[in-house]
């Protein structure tokens, strides 16, 4: 098993993901560089957090069209696992491989603490390691975070189970108060309708040991594991 | 061939949250200016581009603003065209 990690120009949380696969998954972690053609093989593709091309215009904007990505599309057309964590989440939506957007938070705050999510879709290759409803504790870091789309996409999503992860409080209920950064229906995390994109603004790579306050983003990479053994 | 200035303006699409133009609209009340609404803060930008005919760019900058200068799902954009004085002659 071989998952890769792209890096572009800001890139900051491409080592964490790497360290991830390695330590986490005991699996082989590959760097792919934002400008080659060369997805070197790997099983799925990790877009990670950061701030790529200093979030110029708008965040993810630029890195959208990076020569990678013509490579990252045709390998998420056809099936294959991509995984956009925070600014990846953002990435993959300016690309167009998932629906919706993400703006400025509502606070207009940079977010940087551990918050509370539900497993809403335990039956996605990204969350079968845990159960429905299930409430985990992960990290978030942006200021761009509040997610929004078209009423009839969001409903869409909804109905078909593709929001996956939701902003809750302690007690599991989705409050505005425990909504971070304004995203409509408490939104942290969606799947493509084919099911194999995810884009996620909280961090499951900074969630992988109890030294780092929790375990809980094991999940996230232990489900895809299990996904590619069988696959 | 003619040069036209483009100028792209971009603002957070009418009807979604603009935390932005919110605080703004506080700020500027702060200050004792009465009668502000509707604030809004986006960006502008602003290029040269040779085409054949006004028509032309407008068409070329309205597909550059749907590809990359603005996103449309979150944002609304307004293309001006107007030729640079000089040129075309």
């Amino acid at each position: 098993m071989r998952l890769g990690v792209v890096t572009f120009p800001g890139s900051n949380c491409d080592y964490d993901c790497y360290k991830a696969i390695r330590e986490g998954l005991d699996a082989e972690a590959v760097f792919l560089w934002h400008k080659d053609h060369d997805l070197q093989g790997v099983d799925a593709v990790f877009l990670p957090g950061g701030f790529s091309y200093g979030d110029y215009l708008r965040a993810g904007a630029i890195a959208s069209l990076s020569p990678i990505m013509r490579e990252v599309r045709a390998f998420a057309e056809a099936g294959g696992p991509v995984a956009g964590i925070c600014n990846g989440f953002q990435i993959l939506c300016e690309a167009g491989l998932l629906p919706g957007g993400l703006i400025r938070n509502r606070t207009l705050k940079f977010a940087s603490r551990t918050v509370h999510l539900r497993v809403e879709n335990a039956g996605t290759l990204f969350t079968t390691s845990y159960d429905p409803g299930q409430l985990l504790r992960i990290p978030i870091a942006h200021g761009e975070g509040c997610y929004i789309a078209e009423p009839e996409v969001l409903e869409e999503l909804e109905r078909s189970g593709r929001v996956v992860f939701r902003y809750v409080d302690a007690t599991g209920e989705p409050t505005p108060e425990a909504n971070p950064n304004g995203s409509l229906n408490n939104v942290a995390g969606i799947v493509s309708e084919s099911g194999n994109v995810l884009g996620m603004m909280p961090h499951p790579e900074r969630a992988m040991a109890g030294l780092l306050g929790s375990e809980d983003g094991m999940g996230f990479f232990r489900s895809l594991a299990d996904h590619l053994v069988r696959a | 061939m003619t040069e036209y200035q483009i100028e792209v303006r971009v603002t957070p699409r009418r009807g979604i949250l603009d935390p932005q133009g919110k605080a703004v609209a506080g700020a500027l009340a702060s200050l004792g200016f009465e009668g502000v609404s509707e604030v809004h803060v986006g960006r502008l930008v602003v290029f040269t581009l040779a085409a054949d005919g006004e028509d032309r760019a407008r068409e070329r900058a309205e597909a550059m603003c749907r590809q990359l200068l603005a996103n449309p799902v979150t944002e609304d954009y307004d293309v001006r065209v107007a030729a640079l004085e000089g040129a075309g002659r």
